[in-house]
């Protein structure tokens, strides 16, 4: 791709409607839920009611002689397989047979004639339970190695415990004229896509099975279902439904997918199962709940000489993403500001919960939350204004961090200049203005989010995107690939890079997104990685077919191929508009000259992954930058927070439709309220305190602030077209900067979210008596240090602006 | 989705017929309006009704008759949204209006009931889940259950009186009209709630609640304040009502009510005679902000916890104080944005 082609776009930019916005305004998109299939099964599960038991004897003979049901399962009628997400955490059973861990683990599955009976068999089911003590915190889990979860894992209800260490942090701290050691806690939160999960299964006629599902990762659901079904799978087809919300939640594979499978091969139909809200709940793999201590050294300016963290995640019953989850608590956050030296420790303890997992942000808004406040106390001590501090401190482009991340393009400077001009930061701080009880304050926060992870979640040398273009000779373009747009636009952003590249409208590309037997495999809508990874397999794929027709194209027009440019729907000479041929006719001539005109394109991370172990969490293609100020007012009386304006500017490398990039700005923005004032995953006699939309505590639209999205571009060299991600880093800086803010405004510290206002009152009490005015953690759990992989500091090492990536090869030539 | 569970619909036209249908079958009905909180709770069977009475096509339940000079009359089947938009209402009842337009959300107001919110069952974070929820749990008192699992050593139901409109209607001195099979009754609102988190309604199961009287407005000012998590959807966990009558800038008349804190809206009776003859100046308010305080006795068992709940009652009944006297009513006021 020529430079001036690159700046010269016509689809690539404008803030176009996302392809199915009518559709989705409509009802015209069918969900799982919404499809009907001749002679179809409604399917329930049962699900455990108790945190912790063994299974004595299932008899399900009641509800197998109930009118209307069709089929009776249990675990006993599933291979005896456990699976899980992660090849190393392979624990979970669809329909457990021995034990439960959690209240809503599934034990049995009933399909019947229609869901009212599925119900009402599912409470016909007799369970002879043997409860056993239920571990419900971090602190009860360690406290009872006697009791365990699970039999694995690297000790007694701990999953998983990494420790690194990235050169001397002892020394660091001594070069330091200000160390300070903090205790952060951040509570766990769910996902709460509008979308309950739905599934339908059709064990075909012909002894092939299809799954319908609202799932994220349609590749390793198809991975998984050969394995637990113990059916091969060139017989099983995927196939992702238009998913409404993910947000990390419908990324492993359910039981409930696993159980309609097999009820519909019992029972000849098509079988679906749609779950309840309370059901959601169960099914989990949100935030988790972490608890944190940060120790940092500040020179006087405020450069970090070194940080310390380590942090413990309440992983619940299961380890889902867990391993993922435990480095992400970690070895994110260095990527933001020159850090040199770097320590990390980390473990994620097993407890009779619903499983957390990767939700909005994976692992990464809870150390960054610490981070944040933190600085934002180091600044006030050594005199810093904390916009500027940051300012100074920021990665130089093209580098590695300490821990071997290689960091590309970096907007975070403009990203601090932009929203502190744009909301009068230094005006604001300087004058806070209060009006009876209510006293206004401003915080402020940056942070850093991986473009997609660098390794697949199994090991293997394939792409981790692929995609088919074939051209049609009425001028249309067909897109296969394996993605799901899980409501972030991904389909629409296929259609317009291959538009931009073929020069033709997005309308008329054709995007047939995630379907195992047809598109090629796309790992999934995870870790921020869809548009850079399927979109550059979109931009090789489209590139061939316009070589190809260029080729033909030339012959006819009599002019080397590379006089010819692909724009307004023609293909022809770039500087005389009358030698052109409509795209029509050029894939006319294509496919005269090379037969069927379809092509391949194909994606995996350039490999500069460090070679340690571990080395390759973290590491992504690129990493987008945010920085946020949230303008606020305390109630001191009732300790209400009111948030007004929140200013974000977010380094998107190149904004492809700024609609769809702000729009997942202010989605993030949303979320980050939630978890910063309201949102809690409790649990009260082992029962989660709240599964309904109603008592589980959203912000409403009523909540939200006016929200300034600033997009800053720098156009870096491992997008498409110069893009990164855009759905999971904004959110990390709002908690953060609520938080930091919220010390603006009242002078007390809430060193834990949400940030209630309960929390603020309690806060305020303190100081008026004398006290510090801070609520947070007041002590950490107890568990044994794991000795550090001690690897040398890679900090400030200079990184290639341009690496190998397999598959890419010709497009560097 | 949660299912309904299987019931037959009586689609009354007339009181007679909807008490007739009542009388019929007796333990097994129940009467549904707007059915806003009936339906969801059907779902979760916390009632399990085997036969509906439908009030909707009863054309004489709705509307809004009168006026303040003489006294206003609203059918119970008028919906929040209209009583919350009427112009009369808001203009000398300000405490129901506002209440009014503060339940649920637009959808919800759109279809709910003044009569419905009025009666509407009482809450309770360990009651208000699903069966299987509940069944894990071990069950309640107030629905399958014997024991009260937010007191366990309790011998009543601790559920919490979760009305709007209730604690504003109260305040206003508002009647309701009772009409059952042996014919009809008026009694002060107050005297249709009882201090029992399961038989929170002094009334028999044959009776509907056909009307809400309000007294003239007489001069009387009224406001009312909800405390819950966000600005729109969720049911208050405390409200506040205060209306009173000033004949200069004496107080002559008070009423404090205090919603959601008990299984009924509560009086706080001590802080309403500590307010008669004084002045509304900062040291009054103050003074009777705390005696107010002293009836709000919220448990563990709404959003928010309870001491919370409990600290804001005595800063509401100040800020309601504060603005019934025209004085900064603090942190209501909305501010300009720089």
């Amino acid at each position: 791709m020529s430079a001036g082609e690159k700046h010269g776009f016509s689809v690539i930019g404008q803030p176009l409607p996302k392809l199915d916005a009518w559709a989705k305004v409509t009802g015209e998109t069918r969900y799982a839920d919404d499809m009907v299939l001749p002679r179809m099964a409604h399917a329930k599960l049962l699900r455990s009611p108790h945190a912790h038991a063994l299974i004595r004897r299932i008899d399900t003979a009641r509800a197998r002689a109930l009118p209307g049901v069709y089929a009776v399962i249990t675990g006993a009628d599933l291979p005896r397989v456990k699976f899980g997400i992660l090849p190393v955490s392979q624990d979970e059973e669809a329909l457990c047979t021995e034990r439960v861990r959690m209240v809503g683990d599934a034990v049995a599955a009933v399909a019947a004639v229609d869901e009212e009976t599925a119900e009402q068999a599912c409470r016909l089911i007799d369970v002879d339970w043997e409860p056993l003590p239920a571990l419900m915190s971090m602190e009860e889990s360690l406290a009872h190695p006697e009791i365990r979860i699970h039999e694995y894992g690297d000790g007694p209800n701990v999953h998983k415990h990494v420790a690194l260490q990235f050169g001397d942090v002892d020394a660091a701290f001594a070069r330091a004229d200000l160390v300070r050691e903090d205790t952060f806690y951040y509570e766990g939160s769910t996902h709460l896509p509008m979308e309950q999960h739905a599934a339908v299964a059709q064990w075909g006629a012909d002894g092939k099975l299809t799954l319908w599902s609202s799932t994220q990762t349609p590749h390793y659901v198809h991975r998984s279902l050969a394995k637990i079904l113990a059916v091969p799978g060139a017989h099983i087809r995927v196939v992702a439904a238009p998913v409404g919300g993910g947000f990390g939640g419908k990324l492993d594979p359910f039981a409930h997918e696993i159980a309609v499978c097999q009820l519909s091969r019992l029972t000849g139909r098509p079988v679906k199962i749609a779950l309840t809200r309370e059901e959601v709940f169960y099914v989990h793999r949100g935030r988790h709940p972490v608890l944190m201590w940060i120790k940092t050294g500040f020179t006087k300016r405020g450069d970090i000489t070194g940080c310390h963290l380590k942090t413990w995640l309440d992983g619940g019953a299961y380890g889902s993403y867990g391993v993922a989850s435990t480095f992400y608590t970690g070895v994110v956050n260095p990527a933001s500001y020159k850090m040199p030296v770097y320590k990390f420790e980390g473990a994620r303890i097993f407890t009779n919960k619903p499983p957390c997992g990767p939700k909005r942000g994976h692992g990464t808004p809870q150390p960054r939350f610490a981070l944040e406040v933190q600085i934002d106390k180091a600044a006030e001590e050594l005199g810093l204004d904390p916009a500027d501090m940051r300012r100074r401190i920021v990665t130089e482009p093209f580098t590695k961090t300490a821990n071997h991340l290689t960091v590309t393009t970096t907007g975070l400077a403009e990203c601090i200049d932009r929203v502190v001009e744009a909301s009068r930061w230094r005006e604001r701080r300087a004058r806070p203005r209060a009006r009876g009880a209510r006293k206004r304050g401003v915080g402020f926060a940056c942070s850093a989010y991986m473009t997609g992870a660098g390794t697949a979640i199994y090991w293997n040398a394939m792409p981790h995107s692929g995609v088919v273009l074939r051209a049609d000779r009425s001028g249309a373009v067909a897109l296969l690939c394996g993605a799901t747009d899980i409501g972030q636009g991904s389909d629409s952003t296929l259609a317009y890079l291959a538009a931009e590249v073929l020069g033709i409208a997005p309308k008329d590309v054709h995007v047939h997104p995630a379907d195992t037997t047809l598109t090629p495999v796309d790992l999934g809508s995870y870790s921020s990685r869809v548009t850079l990874m399927c979109g550059m397999a979109a931009i090789q794929a489209a590139e061939r077919l316009r070589g190809a027709l260029f080729e033909a194209v030339a012959k006819k027009l009599e002019v080397p191929p590379g006089a010819l440019v692909a724009r307004d729907g023609k293909i022809g000479v770039a500087d005389d508009r009358e030698k052109a041929l409509p795209f029509a006719q050029a894939v006319e001539l294509g496919e005269a000259m090379h037969g069927v005109l379809a092509f391949p394109g194909s994606y995996a991370p350039p490999k500069r992954a460090a070679t340690f172990r571990g080395g390759t969490m973290g590491q992504s293609p690129c990493y987008s930058f945010s920085a946020g100020i949230v303008d606020l007012s305390v109630d001191e009386e009732t300790g209400e927070i009111a948030v007004h304006d929140v200013w974000i500017a977010h380094d998107v490398g190149r904004a492809l439709n700024p609609l769809l990039v702000e729009g997942q700005v202010e989605g993030s923005v949303y979320m980050g309220i939630g978890e910063a004032l309201m949102e809690e995953q409790v649990f009260r006699k082992n029962l989660h305190k709240t599964p309904s939309m109603l008592d589980y505590k959203s912000p409403t639209a009523l909540e939200m602030p006016e929200i300034h999205t600033i997009l800053v571009e720098t156009d870096d060299p491992e997008g498409p077209f110069g893009a990164k991600e855009a759905g999971q880093g904004p959110l990390l800086p709002i908690m953060p900067a609520i938080a930091n803010a919220v010390y603006h405004a009242v002078g007390v510290r809430i060193d834990e979210v949400p940030i209630t206002p309960d929390k603020i009152l309690r806060a305020l009490d303190q100081k008026r008596r004398g006290g510090p005015g801070r609520v947070g953690p007041e002590k950490l759990p107890l568990l044994a240090p794991r000795e550090p992989l001690v690897v040398e500091s890679a900090f400030g090492q200079p990184a290639a602006a341009v690496v190998v990536r397999p598959f890419q090869t010709e497009r560097l030539a | 989705m949660m299912r309904l569970p299987p019931f037959t619909y009586v689609a009354a036209r007339t009181l007679a017929e909807a008490t007739a249908a009542l009388a019929e079958h007796g333990h097994a009905a129940m009467l549904v309006a707007g059915g806003t909180d009936l339906y969801p709770n059907m779902k979760r069977r916390q009632f399990e009704p085997r036969v509906l009475v439908g009030l909707r096509g009863i054309r004489e339940l709705s509307g809004v008759r009168g006026s303040a000079r003489e006294g206003v009359t609203l059918g119970a089947g008028t919906t929040l949204s209209t009583v919350a938009a009427h112009r009369e209402i808001a203009t000398h009842y300000p405490a129901l209006a506002t209440a009014a337009g503060l339940v649920s959300s637009p959808q919800l107001r759109a279809m709910g009931t003044i009569g419905g919110n009025v009666c509407v069952d009482t809450r309770c974070n360990y009651y208000n889940q699903s069966f299987e929820w509940r069944r894990a749990i071990g069950f309640c008192m107030k629905k399958d259950g014997d024991t009260c699992l937010v007191a366990p050593g309790s011998t009543r139901c601790w559920a919490v009186s979760s009305s709007d409109t209730a604690p504003a209607l109260v305040s206003l001195d508002a009647r309701v009209r009772l009409v059952g099979p042996g014919g009809e009754r008026t009694v002060p609102i107050a005297a249709l709630y009882r201090d029992d988190g399961i038989e929170h309604l002094a009334k028999t199961r044959e009776e509907i609640v056909t009307d809400i009287l309000l007294p003239p407005a007489d001069e009387w000012r009224s406001t009312y304040l909800k405390l819950r998590r966000r600005g729109s959807f969720d049911f208050p966990v405390l409200g506040v009502a205060v209306a009173a009558r000033l004949e200069g800038d004496v107080v002559r008349g008070a009423r404090i009510v205090l919603g959601a804190v008990a299984s009924l809206p509560r009086s706080a009776e001590r802080a309403e005679a500590a307010l008669i003859g004084r002045r509304l100046t900062p040291e009054v308010i103050a003074t009777v902000a705390d005696l107010a305080a002293g009836p709000s006795k919220p448990l563990d068992n709404t959003d928010f916890t309870h001491p919370y709940r409990k600290k804001v009652t005595r800063v509401f009944v100040a800020r309601a104080l504060r603005a019934i006297g025209g004085l900064d009513a603090g942190g209501s006021a909305v501010e300009e944005v720089a």
